[in-house]
């Protein structure tokens, strides 16, 4: 099934038949069997699907992390597989915003040290109104001079989702962001990328396997086996479950 | 995950061999010093090995000064012929014969220089015929006043033939010989431990080599047939009492073996500083490596506490481990050393003639000194990370293995403690004079860098801070500063390492600095002489000028006013130290601007002495004193100490009158003139004149005062280079250090990595931001070095003005090499761990669990 839908400029990014195999010969694993995917521009989109399904592998690929095997990975309209390393480096540097499951805040540095890292790496001045705009979305304007470890989980996350945020990227990929995260904390820092989303006109992809955090997006896409399989807009957390339970039956029987 | 764990384990042991390399290191000089030293002794065993066979025993008197020198440097104390009767007189000697043999007859080349040194000493005799060791090869024996055989050793290197004429230095101005005959040794030897030996006529030696001071300078005794050498021995020494040594031929041989091996000593010393600086920062790797390790192994030690272990069981297997590591570094330490103790003896021994290499053999005690010193230095090193590691509380399993940085207040206090002891300890060696006051100090400069090192993790924080300003312009930079302060202890430790080499050699530069601008202050400030005849070795005693011909300079145009010394080991009260006298006080007096601190310096009258403030201080005199002064010859007289003189270097000694000197020091000729010129001369137009008057005194060479101000500075500068030698060797262990630390820091930060290069940080960058964690933790350590090192080094420096050193100088342009020399090292030692920091798979770190 195939969730293309939108025109070139839409798109904050795209995978066009995208294949990724690990290993060679008999040892041979398919992690992504041409997946065709848009991820239209000021959406917040959530890949869903079972461990191994492949949503982080394409992840990776999107955000030029890891190579594909066939196919073609694009970022605005750049063409990311085939880039060099320093295009690379630029590339995640001024267009793509990372939210890691582990936050990987640097513990030297203080919250908003954290939060302005991607800007002095690239020797970019923030914008004060949009600094500003950020911290008070983030809520953290009293931790700004904490170190990671004086944070509590949510609040770690947080810094991490407004160091993302800070350079304006044409689209941050968040992989797991609440899985290590109690349900209080985890559905603070949903509520935050849903707004971002909606107030800041971000673009977000987040992978996630829990279907109460797919339900903050606008569009939950659907991975099994290497393949997309399905996807809904405007979801519900049932909704998102029913079609959990619904691909799982599918994928018994085959 | 096989794999992973193999990997891990495989890059401790690199780890772990790194730290060894310290190890390693120091044993091989340990045990290369052990080997060279059993090795050359025993050639030069071999090499005096008979050389005494014709000898039953010897009777000598004893030398009246035997100072530091040794017995060598003291003047030979002359027997009469009565003695050789009294000895002869004693049951069961059957012949009794006087000899002269005496160390100084400096034979002159063709060159008129003396002939070079072939690694022993230069020996007058008078001929007594040629003996079981002794023969001629070639000639005759010397018969006339004129005429001398020489050995073949000495023949050999002066190009000397039977017939050829020979100028001979002794205690008198140079005489012109013929060379008679030509001798060499039993064995077919040229030479026994690399003596040249000039065999005057009995009567020329008498007054050439004992200026008349008695008949012989010792007598060899033959034993009556049936009587016992020992039995022998004692009556000898009944009958003639306590001022004479009496030694059979196997302990003359051992002794001259002995005196060659002092030689070794200082190449031994060398090698053992080596070894004491490698193991000592080799210390501080093998603690940082194993804390690091256990650190990292913190679950996996909580697991075994957790599963039963007992505490004993956890030191136990680090101890375990530390042994292992410390046997294999001290079996390639061994094996390295022996060929460093084989490549040195075979160096030292084309040194000295006709020395023939003994075989190379590991001496027992080289082993042991190895095996102690590799496997007790690493397990005692090995012992607080052990102790930690049974300190791991079972719940540790469960939750994070990452302690947070505690307050080491019980560190503080220890550290504390040992600086205040050290430092202690120092002043108290450095104040205080003597042999005893010394031994306090390496204990007090060991217990200093302790000290400092414990406190070190204190300051480092702040300190590193401060250092990485100069980075903190870029990005990588700020970054790179931040982590170097992120493990304060880590940091210290790791900087220590770098900070003993650094603070050593600073030590050793401050003094020797201070020590050059004393030296050349007083020759530019004080001395008004422009020209200086002295020897070209720094031994003030060494070199002699014939006093005809300084009458003859004084008459060189040009030439004001002539101040000739004369320098010697003395015993002054108690202590033997050097004295000094000069022909013309007045002049010296002048000449050297010496002023007087106490009493009165303007005339030496006789029976009374000068002194500088330091000598009398430490001597503890004041003016008006008495104070017995025992010179090489003669009876001891009593002296008045008439006043004292402020210090300065070229004159700092207790001044003897001249009259005196001519009678009791060695020799009674001059061994430096200094020359005032009239102000209307120029140097160029006298110095010519000055040369051709000294042309018989070949062992002085005529220098304008910036040539002597540079021989003094070439001096220091060639113990400088040595130091910087030592530097090398220390900072290598400490790039071992660095590597290590960085190493592991790289890799327990590995996500971090990940996540800075998956927001946008170039490969460029993590590079300089790695490069930049270890500038700034060697240039902290080398800051402290520098820092600990001066304070150190003037303290010394201060200690020394007794003799002479009164300006107190840093030395500014080597502490600023040093600390470049840091900067770089650090640089270089971050390359590798950089680069695989910068080549990190930035997928497979963010995800890393």
């Amino acid at each position: 099934m195939s969730a293309t839908s939108s025109t070139d400029t839409e798109l904050a990014a795209r995978a066009v038949n995208v294949h990724k195999v690990y290993g060679t010969g008999d040892a041979q694993v398919a992690a992504l069997r041409g997946v065709d995917v848009d991820l239209r521009r000021g959406q917040f989109t959530a890949i869903m699907g079972p461990s191994g399904s492949g949503k982080s592998t394409l992840m990776h690929c999107l955000a030029g992390l890891d190579t594909v095997s066939e196919g073609d990975v694009y970022v605005a309209d750049m063409k990311v597989n085939g880039m060099s390393d320093k295009e690379l480096t630029a590339l995640r540097r001024d267009r793509i915003g990372f939210i890691f499951q582990q936050f990987n805040l640097l513990p030297m540095l203080t919250a908003e040290e954290n939060i302005l890292l991607p800007l002095a790496i690239a020797g970019r001045k923030p914008s004060p109104e949009w600094l500003a705009k950020v911290i008070e979305t983030v809520g953290l304007s009293d931790r700004l001079g904490h170190r990671p470890t004086e944070l509590s989980g949510g609040q770690q996350q947080r810094v991490a989702c407004a160091r993302a945020l800070v350079s304006q990227p044409e689209v941050i990929f968040a992989d797991e962001p609440t899985g290590n995260l109690d349900s209080r904390a985890g559905a603070e820092v949903l509520k935050f990328l849903r707004d971002s989303v909606r107030t800041l006109g971000q673009t977000i992809v987040m992978v996630t396997h829990d279907p109460n955090a797919a339900s903050y997006a606008d569009r939950v896409v659907f991975f099994a086996d290497g393949h997309v399989v399905s996807e809904i807009t405007e979801p519900t957390a049932d909704a998102v479950l029913d079609m959990m339970k619904k691909i799982d039956t599918l994928e018994k029987v085959a | 995950m096989f794999k992973a764990t193999l990997k891990s384990v495989l890059s401790r042991k690199l780890r772990l061999l790194l730290s060894g390399l310290a190890v390693v290191l120091g044993v091989t000089f340990v045990s290369g010093a052990f080997v060279l030293q059993d090795t050359l002794g025993r050639s030069f065993d071999a090499q005096f090995a008979g050389a005494y066979d014709d000898i039953d025993l010897q009777v000598a008197a004893k030398a009246r000064v035997s100072g530091s020198a040794g017995d060598a440097a003291s003047a030979p104390v002359g027997l009469d012929a009565a003695t050789v009767r009294r000895v002869a007189d004693v049951p069961g000697v059957g012949k009794a014969d006087g000899d002269i043999r005496v160390e100084g007859a400096r034979a002159l080349g063709k060159d008129g220089k003396v002939v070079p040194s072939t690694g022993g000493p230069r020996y007058g005799k008078g001929w007594t015929g040629e003996t079981s060791l002794l023969a001629l090869r070639k000639g005759h024996a010397p018969a006339k006043p004129d005429e001398v055989a020489i050995n073949a050793g000495l023949a050999e290197k002066g190009h000397f033939s039977v017939g050829d004429s020979i100028g001979v230095l002794t205690g008198q101005p140079k005489r012109s010989f013929t060379v008679a005959g030509i001798f060499g040794y039993s064995g077919d030897r040229d030479s026994i431990g690399g003596e040249q030996t000039v065999a005057f006529t009995e009567p020329v030696a008498r007054e050439l080599m004992l200026g008349h001071n008695g008949q012989y300078s010792a007598i060899s005794v033959d034993l009556a047939s049936g009587a016992k050498s020992a039995t022998v021995k004692a009556a000898l020494k009944k009958e003639l009492g306590s001022g004479f040594e009496v030694r059979t031929g196997e302990e003359l041989s051992k002794a001259s073996a002995d005196r060659s091996r002092e030689i070794l000593d200082l190449v031994t010393q060398v090698l053992l500083g080596f070894a004491a600086v490698a193991v000592l920062v080799g210390v501080f790797l093998i603690i940082n490596t194993f804390s690091i390790i256990i650190a990292q192994r913190m679950r996996e030690l909580a697991l075994l506490r957790a599963l039963g272990a007992s505490r004993r069981q956890m030191i136990g297997s680090v101890l375990l481990e530390s042994l292992v590591i410390g046997l294999v570094a001290a079996v390639i330490g061994l094996g390295l050393g022996v060929g460093l103790g084989a490549l040195g003896a075979s160096l030292l021994a084309g040194t000295i003639k006709g020395l023939e290499v003994a075989d190379l053999a590991v001496p027992a005690n080289a082993v042991v000194v190895s095996l102690v010193v590799g496997v007790g230095v690493t397990m005692l090193a090995a012992l607080f990370p052990a102790l930690r590691a049974a300190k791991v509380a079972p719940i540790a399993v469960i939750r994070s293995a990452v302690a947070p940085d505690r307050k080491h207040r019980k560190q503080t206090w220890t550290g504390s403690v040992l600086l205040v002891l050290g430092a202690a300890l120092l002043v108290m060696g450095l104040a205080g004079s003597g042999d005893a006051a010394m031994s306090a100090v390496l204990p007090g400069v060991l217990l200093t860098f302790i000290g400092v090192t414990l406190l070190t993790p204190l300051i480092s924080r702040p300190a590193v801070w401060l250092l990485g300003g100069l980075f903190s312009r870029s990005l990588p930079g700020q970054l790179g500063r931040r982590n170097s302060a992120r493990n304060p202890r880590r940091t210290a430790i790791t900087a220590s390492a770098l900070m003993i080499g650094v603070a050593l050699v600073t030590t050793l530069s401050t003094v020797a600095a201070s020590a050059k601008d004393s030296v050349n202050n007083e020759i530019s400030d004080k001395l008004k002489s422009q020209l200086v005849a002295m020897g070209d070795s720094g031994d003030s005693m060494s070199a002699s000028i014939d006093p005809a011909a300084l009458r003859q300079a004084r008459g060189v145009d040009g030439v004001e006013a002539v101040a000739a010394a004369s320098f010697d080991t003395a015993k002054v009260g108690k202590d033997t130290q050097s004295v000094s006298s000069w022909e013309d006080w007045g002049a010296a007096r002048g000449m050297l601007s010496l002023r007087a601190e106490a009493g009165s310096i303007d005339e030496l009258a006789p029976g009374s002495v000068l002194m500088n403030k330091a000598t009398a201080k430490d001597r503890d005199l004041k003016v008006g004193d008495k104070v017995t002064v025992q010179l090489q010859r003669g009876e001891p007289r009593s002296y008045r100490l008439a006043g004292t003189f402020e210090d300065m270097a070229l004159a700092n000694s207790v001044v003897i009158p001249w009259a005196d000197a001519t009678e009791g020091f060695r020799n009674a000729q001059p061994s430096q003139a200094f020359f005032e010129l009239a102000a209307d001369a120029s140097v160029a137009s006298v110095q010519p004149g000055i040369e051709k008057a000294l042309r018989d005194s070949p062992e002085v060479t005529v220098q304008s005062k910036d040539a002597i101000a540079q021989k003094f500075n070439d001096g220091f500068d060639m113990m400088l280079n040595l130091v910087q030698a030592l530097l090398a060797v220390a900072m290598i262990i400490a790039v071992l250090g660095i590597v290590n630390t960085l190493a592991l820091s790289v890799m327990e930060r590995t996500k971090e990595l990940g996540a800075l290069r998956a927001i946008g940080l170039g490969r460029g960058q993590t590079i300089r931001m790695i490069m930049t964690e270890s500038v700034v933790i060697s240039l902290f350590g080398a800051v402290l070095g520098v820092v600990v090192g001066a304070g150190l080094g003037l303290a010394v420096a201060h200690s020394m003005r007794s003799q002479g050193v009164n300006t107190l100088s840093l030395p500014w342009s080597l502490m600023a090499v040093y600390l470049v020399g840091a900067a770089i090292v650090g640089a270089l030692a971050s390359l590798g761990p950089a680069r695989r920091g910068a080549r990190l798979n930035v997928l497979r770190a963010v995800t890393q669990e």
